[in-house]
Formats: C-alpha cells, sequence, structure tokens
C-alpha cells in the first residue's frame, strides 16, 4: 500500500475511482478556493464546508460508527465557538486567549458528554436520543438566557489575533495575501488534521470495537469488551471534535451566537449531511457536507432559476419554489435511509 | 395579600413564596398536565406496543393545531359569540376535526414511514426525524414561515376571581378536557377488551400474536389514537399559546420526551406522574428563576434517572 493511503489516510482509502476522484475535486477546490474563486461569498461557504465537514464527520463517529444517536451534538460545536468567544471577546484578541477558550470548551465538551453518557448509554441507545435532545434544549436556552456571560441572542461578535484580520497583509515577494486569506487556510488546515485524526480513529483496533459493539452488542461484550466504556470514549471523542469545529467557525466568523452554532435546525442539517452523504462511511462526511453547503446557498437560486423559467407550466413553479429546497431534502433523507444506508459514497463504492 | 397595600408590595419574588406556594402554582401547572400527558401517552404506548419511538410525533402537535387554525374562520360565529356553550361547542368541533386530521395522517405516517423499518431503532430515530423535517417543511409550504395567531374564544378569555385566587378561564377548561381525555383513555386501557389487549401486548408482544391476535393492526391502531391524540394535544397547547409555528410540535416534544424518560417509557400513568412532576418543577421554578425551567427539568430527568435507570414505572421490559 501506498504511503498516502497507509500514513496518511489510516489504511481507509476511498474505494473506487469515482469516489476519489470526488474527494480530490472537494480537496482542491477547498485548498485553492481563494484563488479559484474570488469574492467573499464563495470563501464564506468554502469556509463553511470545512468546519462542516469536522462537525458532520464526528457526528458520523457517533451515528455510523458507534450506532448511537445524539441530537447533542450542535450543543457540542456551541460548546466549541462560545469557549473561543467569550475568551477572545473577554481578554482580547491574542491567540493566547483562543488557546485558553479552546482548551476550555474543550475540557467542558468532554466532561459534559462524560456526565449524559453515563446517564444514559446505561440503558439503551434510544433514552440517548431523547436524554441528548433535552439537554441539548436546555442548554441552548440556557446560552440565550445567560446574556452578560454570553451575549444571549445576539451572541457575542470579537475581533481575532493581528494575523487573522481582514486588514492585515502579508507580502511575500511579489505576493500579497490578505489576513482574511490566512484564515481561511487557518480553518482549511485545521478541518484536514482533525478530518485525518478521526480517520485515524476509526480505523484504529478502537474503531474497529466499535463497529464490533453497533453491528452486534451481545457478541463484543461477551468478547470481554466493556460497552459503556467504549460508547463513552467514543461519545467523548465526538463531542471534542464538534467543539473544535465549532472553535473553526468562531475564527470564521468573528461571531457566536445561538442561531449559527446551538439551534435544532442545524443538529438535522448535520443528521441530513451524514444520512446523504452516508452514514459509517467518514468520507460521506466530505460529500454530504459540501452538498448541503452548496444546496444551501446555491440551489435557492437555481430553484428560483427554474421556478422563473417554468412560470406558465403549471405545479413546477411550485415545485421548484426556491423555499421549498429543505422539504426536498428532507424527501431525499427519508429515501436515502429507506434505499442507500450507505448514502452516495455507498453508490459509488467499487464501481 | 388583600390585608397588604399597594406600597408594601413584596419586594422580592421569594416574598410571595408562603403565599403562593401551596394551590395556585400547583393549580396554573394543571393545564399543562393535560397536554403532556396527553401528548406523551400516545408517544409512550407506541413505543410500548411496537418498539418504535416516533421522534416525528410532534409533527402531529403542529398538524393538529394548524388543523384547528384553518377551521377557525368557518366557525366564527360559534367562536365569538359571548356564550360558553356555543365557545365549547365550537371547540369541541376543532378537536374532533383535528383528531380526525391527525389520526388519518397518522395512519399515512405509520404505512409510508415507519412500517419499513420495523425493528431497526437507529433508522426508526432517522426516519420519523425526516418525516418531521418533511411535516414541518409541508406546513411552512402551506402556511409560511411566520407565526399565525389563534385567538381564544370569547368566553374562555379572561379569568374567574375564587377569592384571592384568579385563575384564568380556559386553564380551567384546559384541566378538564386534559382530565377527560386521560380518564376515558385509562377506561379504555383498563376496561376494554381493546384495552386488555394493547397492555397486553405491551407485556409480551409475543404471546398475543401467539394467541391470535394481528398485534401489527392493533399497532396501527394504537398509533392513530396516539397521533390524534397528539394532535389534540396541538390544539390546546396552541389556543394556551395562542400562536402557532410550524416548529411549535418540536418545542412541545423536549418537554414530552423527559416527561416519558420520567415516567418509564411504555407506561401509561407513569407518564401522567412525569407530566405533574415537570409541569410542577416547570413552574415553581418558573417563578422563582425563570432562566432556570427548562435545566430543572433535566435536573429532575437525571435525579430519577439516578434513583431508577428505567424511569419511575418501566413496562416495556426490552
Amino acid at each position: 500500500m501506498s504511503p498516502l493511503g497507509g500514513i496518511i489516510l489510516s489504511g481507509n482509502p476511498p474505494r473506487g475511482v469515482a469516489l476519489s476522484l470526488i474527494l480530490l475535486a472537494i480537496l482542491l477546490g477547498l485548498a485553492l478556493a481563494p484563488v479559484l474563486f474570488p469574492g467573499m461569498e464563495a470563501l464564506n461557504v468554502a469556509a463553511k464546508i470545512c468546519y462542516f465537514v469536522v462537525l458532520a464527520a464526528s457526528y458520523d463517529l457517533l451515528l455510523g460508527y458507534t450506532g448511537i444517536v445524539s441530537f447533542a451534538h450542535t450543543m457540542f460545536f456551541g460548546i466549541g465557538g462560545y469557549g473561543a468567544g467569550i475568551a477572545l471577546y473577554n481578554f482580547g484578541p491574542s491567540w493566547g486567549a483562543l488557546v485558553l477558550g479552546t482548551g476550555a470548551a474543550l475540557a467542558a465538551a468532554v466532561a459534559l458528554a462524560l456526565v449524559i453518557g453515563l446517564f444514559s448509554l446505561r440503558v439503551r441507545a434510544i433514552f440517548f436520543a431523547m436524554i441528548t435532545l433535552a439537554v441539548a434544549s436546555a442548554f441552548s436556552v440556557l446560552a440565550s438566557q445567560l446574556s452578560t456571560f454570553t451575549g444571549g441572542e445576539d451572541g457575542r461578535t470579537f475581533r481575532l489575533p493581528e494575523v487573522l484580520r481582514p486588514t492585515f497583509h502579508f507580502s511575500a515577494g511579489p505576493l500579497t495575501v490578505s489576513g482574511r486569506v490566512l484564515a481561511y487556510y487557518f480553518v482549511f488546515t485545521a478541518s484536514v488534521v482533525l478530518f485525518l485524526l478521526l480517520l485515524r480513529v476509526v480505523n484504529s483496533p478502537f474503531g474497529r470495537v466499535l463497529q464490533a459493539i453497533r453491528d452486534n452488542e451481545f457478541r463484543a461484550e461477551a468478547l470481554g469488551y466493556r460497552i459503556v466504556i467504549y460508547r463513552s470514549i467514543g461519545n467523548c471523542l465526538a463531542a471534542a471534535a464538534a467543539a473544535l469545529a465549532g472553535v473553526l467557525s468562531a475564527v470564521w466568523l468573528r461571531y457566536t451566537g445561538p442561531a449559527v452554532t446551538l439551534s435544532f435546525d442545524i443538529m438535522l442539517d448535520i443528521l441530513l449531511m451524514v444520512v446523504i452523504g452516508g452514514m459509517g462511511t467518514l468520507y460521506g462526511a466530505v460529500i454530504g457536507a459540501a452538498i448541503f453547503v452548496l444546496a444551501e446557498t446555491y440551489l435557492q437560486n437555481v430553484m428560483a432559476m427554474i421556478s422563473h423559467a417554468t412560470a406558465d407550466v403549471p405545479l413546477l413553479p411550485l415545485i421548484f419554489n426556491p423555499d421549498r429546497w429543505l422539504l426536498w431534502l428532507g424527501v431525499l433523507f427519508v429515501l436515502s435511509v429507506y434505499f442507500f444506508p450507505l448514502g452516495v459514497v455507498g453508490r459509488l463504492w467499487r464501481r | 395579600m388583600t390585608a397588604r397595600g399597594a406600597d408594601s408590595l413584596p419586594l422580592h419574588h421569594r416574598d410571595l413564596l408562603p403565599v403562593l406556594l401551596v394551590p395556585a402554582v400547583a393549580l396554573a401547572a394543571l393545564p399543562l398536565v393535560g397536554s403532556f400527558s396527553t401528548i406523551a401517552s400516545g408517544l409512550t404506548l407506541v413505543f410500548g406496543l411496537m418498539d418504535v419511538l416516533n421522534f416525528g410525533h410532534g409533527a402531529f402537535i403542529s398538524i393538529g393545531a394548524y388543523a384547528a387554525a384553518v377551521l377557525v374562520p368557518s366557525l366564527a360565529g360559534f367562536l365569538h359569540a359571548d356564550s360558553l356553550f356555543y365557545n365549547l361547542v365550537a371547540l369541541l368541533a376543532l378537536i374532533a376535526v383535528a383528531m380526525v386530521v391527525t389520526g388519518l395522517l397518522g395512519y399515512a405516517f405509520e404505512r409510508i414511514i415507519i412500517m419499513p423499518v420495523y425493528g431497526q431503532h437507529l433508522k426508526q430515530i432517522l426516519v420519523t426525524v425526516g418525516g418531521l423535517i418533511v411535516a414541518e417543511q409541508i406546513l411552512v409550504a402551506i402556511f409560511g414561515p411566520v407565526q399565525i395567531a389563534l385567538t381564544l374564544p370569547t368566553a374562555f378569555r379572561g379569568a374567574l376571581v375564587f377569592g384571592d385566587v384568579a385563575i384564568e378561564r380556559y386553564r380551567l377548561i384546559a384541566v378538564v378536557v386534559g382530565l377527560l381525555v386521560f380518564a376515558i383513555m385509562l377506561l379504555v386501557l383498563n376496561r376494554t377488551r381493546i384495552g386488555l389487549l394493547i397492555r397486553a401486548g405491551v407485556e409480551n408482544g409475543e404471546m398475543v400474536e401467539a394467541l391470535g391476535y394481528h398485534i401489527r393492526r392493533l399497532f396501527v391502531g394504537v398509533f392513530m389514537a396516539g397521533s390524534a391524540l397528539a394532535g389534540l394535544g396541538g390544539v390546546m397547547w396552541g389556543f394556551y399559546r395562542e400562536t402557532l409555528t410550524p416548529a411549535m410540535g418540536m418545542d412541545v416534544m423536549v418537554l414530552v420526551f423527559i416527561v416519558v424518560v420520567i415516567g418509564g417509557l411504555g407506561s401509561v400513568g407513569g407518564c401522567f406522574i412525569g407530566a405533574l412532576l415537570v409541569a410542577v418543577v416547570a413552574n415553581y421554578t418558573g417563578f422563582l428563576a425563570p432562566k432556570l425551567a427548562l435545566v430543572s427539568n433535566i435536573l429532575l430527568m437525571a435525579l430519577i434517572l439516578l434513583w431508577r435507570s428505567r424511569g419511575l414505572y418501566p413496562v416495556a421490559k426490552r
């Protein structure tokens, strides 16, 4: 096996030519986004894809590899966002504050994940789904209520360390790079590293045990694996990765608030990404996040165009009404669960 | 309280505590108990009978409320009449229509969404969440994303004053409706043949099948009834809040899940106790420290799960 597949991709390279090409296209597109797609909106989309890839991949670690459904993933995402945001807001725009906020967020996320897991993973996966839903909504209410600390519904706008600010310009010879582009590459690099780490986790012996538990709980227990411990560690790892994705989102947006990190809508978005991309494949998270974010930004425009163009035809304008995009993604989600449990990635495998 | 003048009004919420602690807050919590236990018992029975946890249950709450809102203009004469009787007739008509609509949609939901994934928990959760997204988006498509108003009938507005205690009229009506529904449900479950089969099915489905009953047919019936109950809860909740949004069902569901977890999956009695605990705790903390209402419920749930990890009255053995 080539060193690329063996070490960097943890011995689990994407199977199939089509899948590899699509993933390569996404990677190159993201890596060269500031050059290829000029304009702020395109860069925003690219950065959003980056941190949503990490978020969706960490959710896939839970859903696809551990076989438990959590509705608290946005809570951990929000903890990361708020950790970085509040630290930068209160201690000023320094790298120290960012590191401090990230560390605090990681500690809080892991501790909370552990407590929730100990309460609810003991019994059954279904309890976990309900309890995480309840805890996450309580957290989001709390975050918008404690306004002196979190900024309430308005959230917090803060400044980044100088190197990452849009006003900063870095010159090397003929090339001038703005701080915004540096911030983008910060987010991009961190996302790639985190994704590869998650890939490492799911392909490690630990990841194999998680999959064994997912496939047959009784047998795994009979083989001597303590299910609760493995699931709890999986839960904590996923929470930590989600918190880091939250930090990345805060760095990119220079803003943290309930609507962009904690809302239940984002939870549903993550579910859509993971399921449409393909559960239990991790590469599905990349494809799902790319599809979803692109659809969210551009599909509405396309639908509006079609709706306009077919204004005379009955029914078609209704179907292509730009506000209906989430409806069709929801339908696609349900169909994916029935017919393509491995999502887009499953379709492309071994072609 | 009447002895105090306006100048000696209590400075702090807590000063009122001894006066109000006893009946008023608990009474104020009762309409919530009615709605929550109605909604939660449908969910818990569906789970107990067929091991299906329907995350899309919340959709039927919203649909019930919207169905009532659609019908309100055609019943305007009855609703605006200043007569308790006409208002009640109109309310019952609204409830009946909402229940029929949500019951039929429940049938469709069960056939289309849930039937293909019997016995697969992960897929069930995912697919019912998908159903919830689609149902919400269809509501958005029909009614728009903004909230719409649902005004109370004339005779239900205002409050009744008994001595020192003022009680909103609608709360009283909600209490009566909730208790009535709950009583009917208990009667059906405990005194009829169908109820016997349902309870037996929750305890041991295989045995019921072995005795020659179609548990799936029974389950479809229970699912429709559960959806209809959610629709009823939606109407009551909609009038309580007086505004409707497509996502309102999901907001209620958070509390309903807490109720179900506290009560123990599969138990109707547990639902009632759970709803009582949740509503009372939510109201008291809402009164003392409004910011902590939902958090206090989480704490309550955590305490109960520490004590009994399957809830207060676990029925489902699986």
